[in-house]
Parts: structure tokens; C-alpha cells; sequence
């Protein structure tokens, strides 16, 4: 168990260091930096000044030691746009990203499950063809789009919830509603299929000929065996989620993550642009670690491993 | 010891168990795959068929015509059925020539990636040991990179455009690829007609060209469905955030993108160019859902 | 019907413990219904071991899963007679069903490396059986699942309890699988070919284990196998499935001594016996397939297979009794009963 944590934080670490390698030649490739940050109003000399002060006279290799060294210890430079600290900008924006992340995977989670066991107990019927209906149209639209529909309909027409913003509970609720669906179809199959295998595994008949009831039949002995590969999902799905919170946190104007990543983008705001890239990165990475020892947690033959 | 060997070996669980599945699994995914396929052909030849098909040039502005709604509004007329966009050019053409961008950059990604993804797969696969390892390190990198963000950073940095957003995201999907290559091939490795071509000397390209690769082509085709489709809602996706395909091309993501303004008073204009990705969309998937049931008859219902 | 009648008046002298006449299974298929079980008769006495005898796809396991209620939903159980001391199991609600399965009739499966659930600990499911049917505290059935790990001859069961299926071999699952059987002291145990997996070896260790078992307890066993040499070692009484039906049912010694249908006999004749069958002769085989049980069959389903059949196989044959507690369905069956030409037959060619 031990040994299989750590060959897969080993593992972990080395794909953390080969995107730190690529963001930083994201940063690279972005042009001439001194001339971006100075400005278009920048006179050579201003230019030269700046290329000494932020080290980009140095070497490439030393350039990226010292953003590597810098960024092991959450400091990502400065924001050229901004002036101020990177790591800052992050900090303030990341609770909304994290919020709306969390809340995505809950409702997809919430929808999901239920609806995967009831159309994998109920096969054939109508809630089965509901279930892969809403799955099958699910996968199809587009999420920009998505939230946008909803922004007509909920917040335009029915003024249930507010457009855009995050100063209440409400204003996540429409951008939540937006990520997580597109998650939901995935992880529904998943349970569906995993549910269906299970009810035909000799254990389940086992569980009946005990003369068990149907709840603990199907919660205890099936659902948890069904589960196990819907969390593993589940943890992907959290990190793909916050890579797409771009998308959404621009079409509700959330002041997330994502939002300020697109900013960053659009303004060629680099070293903002370059942490961002890495710091999801490294959620995606550390959520696949959990999910890997969460699995072993719940399946108990891959402890042995 | 009596071991009765019965020619008949169906076992009577196994029959229960999967008669009633599979009968109506095949037809409703039939049904599925002759509906997603009908869709797409249609799409295909309005595409194929844009000039003719489209009443107006998708490009021709017409200030004095802004904003006209569509047919089934009181102001609609049948001379734009989809009403015009804010510059007046006419909807449903630019509809129409949004079906090329689309399907052009779904079947290239598919292409670029797939062409990748399965040479990775296959290698790995095949060779395991080092190889596999190399691959499988390349595949969690890549996998832990935020394509959105990545696309969307690299396509500002070079520009945004048809070509680039092709083939950022041609370099950018080929995981799933490569998963499902890998799995298949290790599988293949050990089975006998390709034990019994290493054994008689088959040179290594033909035995992976020959041997390996049409015995994988079902689950890569339904891969490909699903990068398609993937591809096309990413496209859409860049466009709408303003780093994809750029104006005034009438890719159906920079229509929505153009649209948002307006769309508290004339929903229509991002409702059109949703539905039209939605259809396309849902029809590669319904194609997909179909294949996928087709390679693996009576196979898991994933 | 006569026949049957008289044999089981002879045989009981008090209500057997389970009791089924022409039961029926058949299960809707791709290309129409298969008859699984095509109407059979047997009983089961208490504390006798009672072996169900068949190839794969004769209807033993459908039997089984139909005496507990397991079948698929789909699945049409019908009987003139399906009693288990007392409780009508063609008329009993789901809800009874389930009070009865594990605690008055238990299960023991072929397949101990599935059988099991892998996410609990051994003691969690063999505590819950006894703790779903009985109110009893944690620790009393800790307690009885500790003693039945140990008397199915398990080592180090306190620490057993704890561990996860996986970390057991075949031979120790299908022991907790019959502890977990035992947990409630049922009546009835169907064991279906639960040695059928197991190394040869391991296989006498169980079949020991069981004999001891229903003899200790006192439980009835109905053993499924399709091992003559298995029914040999263990059985009290033997029932011979061929396509959905019992085609002869004995003592196992009067089977053995004298099988009254000639698919039995064939059977028979397919064991090498130590000192008769020489080293490198062929073993005998009987010739033909199985009829497809999803038409109808007429006539003996034998008759096809069968190298004394004649005009008469086209009917169908009653069950006659050919010795008292000794049924067999075939028109012959008086003349086939004489034990002598057996040993002529059984040479080696």
C-alpha cells in the first residue's frame, strides 16, 4: 500500500516538473517579455532596464531555475497587467473556482448515482430510456451555450437566480448547474453499467440467498462494488472541471480562476497565465492520487497491490 | 471420475441473463446508429452542397436589414427564414457554411489525433516495457494539461485561426486514442494469429499494419465519433471565448459569441447555431453509441 | 401416477422435509421458451443427503435456484406441489420467502472465488445472515460465526473475521461459505457442485467436511454434482436428471447396484473402475446430443441416445417403480433392473 503511494507521488511529481518544463516554454514562446511589459510607450533604454531587473537577460536554463525555485515556493513572479503579485491574484480568486467546482461535482454526483442505479434496477423501463436519453443529450450541448440558456430562462425570464456574479450563494447556482451537467452523463453510464454488472455477480446472489432485504441487497452489497469506479471518475471529473471553469466563469462573469486566466490571455499577461496552467494541473494530479488511494481505501484487493 | 460432457454446453444462467439485454439493446442502438447516420449524411451534403443550398452570401452585409427575427415571428419573413445578425447578413446561410467549419475541423482533429494517438497506443501496447512506460508518462502529462486553457493560451500566442485551432486540437486530443489502442493491442499481442506472423518471420510494420491494427479499427472508429464530437463543441468553444476561428467566419461558437448581446431581447440568435451544434453533435454521438454496440455485441452497455 | 404414489408411502413415515411434484421451469429465450425443467418429482427427508445427478444444462442448478426463489424475475415456476415442511412455496409472499431463505434454507455455490463480496470482512457477512433473521447482539453472532469458522475447520478465525475474501484460497472460501450457510441452523442446505472448482484434494476435504456436518446438525442436504464418483462417496439417496427431468431416483446404493435406465447405466459405464479399465483403453462415452429443450420433446428424451430404444421410446414413459423407493422413467426399466449384465458390459474393450 505504502509502496504504491509512493511510486505514484513519484510518478506525480515527475509530471508536475514536465508541465512546469511547458508552461515555462509557454512563457518563452510568448515573445519578447521586456517588450511586453514595458509597454507600447517603452523607449529601448526603459526596455533594456526592465530586461536586467526582471533577469531576462540571463540564460534560458538559469531563467527557468529560478522561475522553477520561485514557483516550488508559490511565488509565481509578478502579473505584468496587474503589478502586482501573481500568487495574490490566484489566492483571491481561487475560493470562487473552488466553490464552483465543488458544487459542479455535487450536483452531477446527486443527479447522477441516483439516476444510474434506479435505470440499471429498472432496465428496459421508462426511467432506464429517460436516464440514457438525458444522457445522450447531455454529452451533445455545448456548455458555453448551456449557461446561457440558462441565464435566458432563469435569470432573464423567471428571475430565479441573479446572471452573473458571486457575492451570494445564488449567483453559483446557475454556473454549477452549467459545469456539472456536462459531467453527469459520463459518470451516470458508468453507474448504470457498473450496477448492472454487479447485480449479476455471484455475491449479490449470495447477499439474496441469505435472505437479506432488496436495500441491503442493492445498497450494501451492490452500490458500494458499483461505486468504486464512478469515484475514481469523479476525481477526474473535478480536475477537467476546473480547466473548464474558464468557460463558465466567463459566460457568468464569476471572478474565478478561470475568469482571470482568460483575462490573463487575452492581455498576454504570461507568468498569470503560465501559474494558472500549473496550478491546474496540479489539482488535476493530486486528485488522481486521491482517487487512486481512494479506491484502494474502498476496494480492498488493490490494498494488496 | 464421471466428467459428463454435454455438447450442449449453453448454460442456463448465461441465457437467462442475456437474452432479453441483448435483444433490445440491438435494436434500439440500431435504430440509434440509422438515425445519428441519417442526420450526418444530411449535414454532409448541405456542406458539400453550401453554395447552392445557401439563399444568400454568407459574408454580404446589409445595414439596413439588422436584426430582421426569424419566420415565425410577427416581423419574419420568408426572405431571411433565420432573420439576420447585427450586420444584417442573412442566418441561415451563414448557418449553412457553419456546417463545413464544423465538420472540416471535427473529421481533421479526429484525423491529426487519431493518426498520433494509435501510433502511441500500438507502440506501447505492443512493446510494453520501456516503451509502454514512455507512453504512459506522455499520456499522464498530457492528460493533467487543461485543454481549454492550453488551447486557448497557445492559439492567442500564434493567433487564432481555422488552421491553428485544427491543429492545436489535433495535437491536443489523441488520449482517449491512445488509451484504447494501448488496452487493445496488449491484448492482441498474445493472441495466436499474431504469435503465429512473429513466428514466421513477418516483418514488424506488418505485423502492426496487417495483423494488430484492423483487429483494433472497430474501437478506434468509435473513439474517433467520440473525438469528432469532441473537437467540434472544443472548436465552438474557442471561437465563442474569441481565440478560434475569427471573423467574419460563420463558425457556429463565433456566431453564439457574436449573439450574446442581444440575446436577453432575441434569444433566436444563439438559440439557432446551440441547436445546430446540438444536432451535429447528437448525431455523431448516436452514431457512436450505435458502433460502439455493433464492435462488442452483448458487450457491456458502458 | 400410481407408481409414484406407493413409492412415497413406503418411503415416509413421517412428512418429508421438502416435497416437489411436477415442477417447471421455463424461461422465455431468443427463439422462443426454453423448458428448463420439465416437470419433476422428488422429496427430500429430514437430515438425509440427497444427491441431484446431471450433465450441464439438465435443469439440476434451475432446480435449485427455483426451490430457493433466486430465478430471474422472468422466469415461470409452476408445481403441482412445492412444500417445504409445511409452507407452500408456490403461494408464500416475497416477503416470507426472504425470512425463510438463509435461515431455514441456505445455499452453498459452485463458484467460491465470486461467491463472496469483496468489499467486507469475512466476519461482517457471516455475521449479517444471522443478525437479518434472528435479534441477536454483535457479539453473539461474532461469537457463532467464530465458532462455525472453527468447526468448518479454519485456523486463526478471529483474525479470519477480519480479512477480506481476497485474501483467501478457494478451498477456505467455500469453508465460510458453508459456515455462513450453517449460521442459522437452517433445515435445508442446496449445495449446488460446491466442490466443482476446487482442486482434487481440497474437493475430499469439503465433501468430508459436509458429510460430518449434516450428520452433526442434523441438516438436510440436497447435493447438486455431475460427478457419479462425488454421489458415490456421500449421497443417502440419488436423483438422476436427464433434460429437465428426473429419470430415475434410488438409494445411492441401489443405483449403484442397479441402475434401471439406461441412461444411468451409461453413466455408469463412463467410469474407469481401478484393476478393470486397462491403461490406455478408451473410456466409453455415450453417443449423441441432448435434445433442445426449447421445443417440445416427445416420446423418452433418451430415446435418441439410446441403443435399446424402439418403437415404444416414442411415448413417453411413466415412472415405474422398480423396487420399493427405486423410480425410474423408462419402458424397460424391469427388464434393465437385473444387476448382472452390467459387469459384463462394464470390460474394457
Amino acid at each position: 500500500m505504502w509502496a504504491f503511494v509512493l511510486k505514484r507521488t513519484l510518478i506525480a511529481l515527475s509530471v508536475a516538473l514536465t508541465i512546469s518544463v511547458l508552461c515555462f516554454s509557454l512563457l518563452q514562446l510568448s515573445g519578447d517579455l521586456a517588450l511586453s511589459i514595458g509597454g507600447p510607450e517603452a523607449t529601448a533604454e526603459q526596455v533594456e532596464q526592465i530586461r536586467v531587473e526582471y533577469g531576462l537577460d540571463r540564460p534560458v536554463v538559469q531563467q527557468f531555475t529560478t522561475w522553477l525555485w520561485g514557483a516550488v515556493q508559490l511565488d509565481f513572479g509578478r502579473s505584468y497587467y496587474y503589478q502586482s503579485e501573481v500568487m495574490d491574484l490566484v489566492v483571491e480568486r481561487l475560493p470562487v473556482t473552488m466553490t464552483l467546482g465543488i458544487l459542479a461535482l455535487a450536483i452531477a454526483l446527486g443527479v447522477s448515482i441516483p439516476l444510474g442505479v434506479v435505470a440499471a434496477l429498472k432496465r428496459g423501463s421508462w426511467i432506464d430510456r429517460a436516464a440514457m436519453t438525458i444522457a445522450v443529450t447531455g454529452q451533445a450541448m455545448p456548455n458555453f451555450w448551456f449557461g446561457l440558456t440558462l441565464i435566458i430562462v432563469f435569470a432573464v425570464k423567471l428571475q430565479w437566480f441573479p446572471a452573473a456574479g458571486s457575492d451570494s450563494w445564488q449567483g453559483f447556482v446557475l454556473p454549477a448547474i452549467a459545469l456539472g451537467y456536462y459531467a453527469t452523463p459520463a459518470m451516470m453510464r458508468l453507474t448504470r453499467s457498473g450496477m448492472l454488472e454487479v447485480l449479476e455477480a455471484d455475491y449479490i446472489r449470495t447477499a439474496r440467498a441469505k435472505g437479506l432485504r432488496t436495500g441491503t441487497v442493492i445498497f450494501k452489497h451492490a452500490l458500494r462494488n458499483a461505486v468504486i469506479p464512478v469515484v475514481a471518475l469523479a476525481a477526474v471529473e473535478l480536475g477537467f472541471m476546473l480547466g473548464g471553469s474558464v468557460v463558465i466563469e466567463t459566460v457568468f462573469s464569476l471572478r474565478g480562476l478561470g475568469q482571470l486566466a482568460w483575462n490573463a490571455i487575452s492581455r498576454n499577461d504570461y507568468p498569470v497565465v503560465q501559474a494558472i496552467v500549473l496550478i491546474i494541473a496540479l489539482f488535476y494530479i493530486v486528485l488522481t492520487l486521491l482517487a487512486d488511494i481512494l479506491n484502494a481505501v474502498l476496494d480492498p484487493r488493490l490494498r494488496a497491490r | 471420475m464421471a466428467q459428463i460432457l454435454s455438447p450442449q454446453v449453453a448454460s442456463e444462467q448465461h441465457l437467462v441473463a442475456h437474452w432479453q439485454s441483448r435483444l433490445f439493446r440491438s435494436t434500439l442502438n440500431n435504430r440509434s446508429l440509422a438515425i445519428g447516420l441519417l442526420i450526418i449524411a444530411s449535414l454532409g451534403i448541405v456542406a458539400l452542397l453550401a453554395p447552392w443550398l445557401a439563399p444568400h452570401d454568407p459574408y454580404l452585409q446589409n445595414t439596413a436589414n439588422r436584426m430582421v427575427p426569424p419566420f415565425w415571428h410577427d416581423t419574419g419573413s420568408w426572405t431571411h427564414p433565420l432573420g439576420t445578425d447585427r450586420l444584417g447578413r442573412d442566418y441561415l446561410s451563414r448557418l449553412i457554411y457553419g456546417t463545413r467549419i464544423s465538420l472540416f475541423i471535427g473529421l481533421v482533429v479526429a484525423l491529426i489525433s487519431g493518426l498520433i494517438g494509435t501510433t502511441m497506443g500500438v507502440l506501447a501496447g505492443y512493446f510494453g516495457g520501456r516503451v509502454d512506460a514512455v507512453v504512459s508518462y506522455l499520456l499522464t502529462t498530457r492528460l493533467a494539461m487543461p485543454v481549454v486553457l492550453v488551447a486557448l493560451a497557445m492559439a492567442s500566442l500564434i493567433g487564432g485561426s481555422m488552421l491553428t485551432v485544427t491543429l492545436l486540437l489535433g495535437l491536443l486530443l489523441w488520449d482517449r486514442f491512445a488509451v484504447v489502442a494501448r488496452s487493445a493491442t496488449q491484448q492482441l499481442r498474445d493472441a495466436e494469429y499474431v504469435q503465429a506472423a512473429q513466428a514466421l518471420g513477418c516483418p514488424l510494420p506488418y505485423i502492426l499494419l496487417r495483423e494488430v491494427l484492423p483487429n483494433i479499427a472497430g474501437a478506434l472508429i468509435v473513439v474517433a465519433t467520440l473525438e469528432v464530437a469532441n473537437a467540434i463543441l472544443l472548436e465552438a468553444t474557442l471561437s465563442f471565448l474569441g481565440m478560434g476561428v475569427q471573423p467574419p467566419s460563420p463558425s457556429w461558437g463565433l456566431m453564439i459569441a457574436e449573439g450574446k448581446t442581444y440575446m436577453f431581447f432575441q434569444p433566436w440568435v444563439i438559440t439557432i447555431p446551440g441547436c445546430a451544434l446540438f444536432v451535429l453533435v447528437l448525431a455523431i454521438n448516436l452514431l457512436g453509441d450505435g458502433l460502439r454496440d455493433l464492435s462488442a455485441p452483448g458487450g457491456r452497455n458502458e | 401416477m400410481s407408481n409414484l404414489s406407493t413409492a412415497e408411502h413406503s418411503a415416509a413415515t413421517s412428512s418429508p422435509l421438502l416435497t416437489v411434484k411436477q415442477l417447471r421451469v421455463d424461461l422465455p429465450v431468443a427463439k422462443g421458451t426454453l423448458h428448463a425443467v420439465r416437470g419433476i418429482d422428488f422429496h427430500v427427508e429430514r437430515g438425509e443427503m440427497l444427491c441431484l445427478v446431471g450433465e450441464s444444462g439438465c435443469g439440476k442448478s434451475m432446480t435449485s435456484l427455483a426451490l430457493m426463489g433466486l430465478l430471474p424475475r422472468k422466469a415461470q415456476v409452476n408445481a403441482n406441489c412445492l412444500n417445504f415442511d409445511g409452507v407452500d412455496l408456490l403461494t408464500v409472499s416475497e416477503r416470507e420467502r426472504s425470512n425463510l431463505r438463509g435461515a431455514r434454507m441456505a445455499m452453498i455455490f459452485q463458484e467460491p472465488m465470486t461467491a463472496l463480496n469483496p468489499a467486507y470482512t469475512l466476519g461482517n457477512q457471516l455475521c449479517e445472515a444471522l443478525r437479518r433473521h434472528q435479534r441477536v447482539s454483535r457479539k453473539a453472532a461474532h461469537d457463532r460465526a467464530l465458532y462455525l469458522l472453527e468447526r468448518v475447520g479454519i485456523s486463526a478465525a478471529e483474525e479470519r473475521m477480519r480479512q477480506y475474501p481476497h485474501q483467501l484460497s478457494g478451498g477456505l472460501r467455500q469453508r465460510v461459505m458453508i459456515a455462513m450457510a450453517l449460521m442459522c441452523e437452517p433445515d435445508l442446505i442446496i449445495a449446488d457442485e460446491p466442490t466443482t472448482a476446487l482442486d482434487v484434494t481440497i474437493q475430499a476435504q469439503i465433501l468430508h467436511l459436509l458429510r460430518d456436518l449434516q450428520q452433526e446438525f442434523g441438516t438436510a442436504i440436497i447435493f447438486i454434482t455431475h460427478d457419479l464418483g462425488v454421489v458415490a462417496r456421500i449421497a443417502d439417496r440419488v436423483a438422476v436428471m436427464y433434460a429437465g427431468e428426473v429419470i430415475e431416483t434410488a438409494s445411492a446404493k441401489a443405483l449403484f447396484q442397479a441402475p434401471s435406465h439406461p441412461y444411468t447405466q451409461g453413466l455408469l459405464r463412463c467410469i474407469p473402475t481401478p484393476g478393470k479399465t486397462l491403461p490406455g483403453s478408451r473410456l466409453q462415452a455415450i453417443q449423441g446430443v441432448v435434445p433442445s429443450l426449447v421445443e417440445k420433446v416427445n416420446g423418452c428424451a433418451f430415446c435418441n441416445r439410446c441403443d435399446q430404444a424402439d418403437e415404444r421410446c416414442h411415448t413417453t414413459p411413466p415412472l415405474h417403480a422398480v423396487a420399493d423407493g427405486h423410480l425410474s422413467r423408462c419402458h424397460y426399466a424391469q427388464q434393465l433392473a437385473k444387476p448382472a449384465p452390467l459387469n459384463a458390459q462394464e470390460e474394457p474393450l
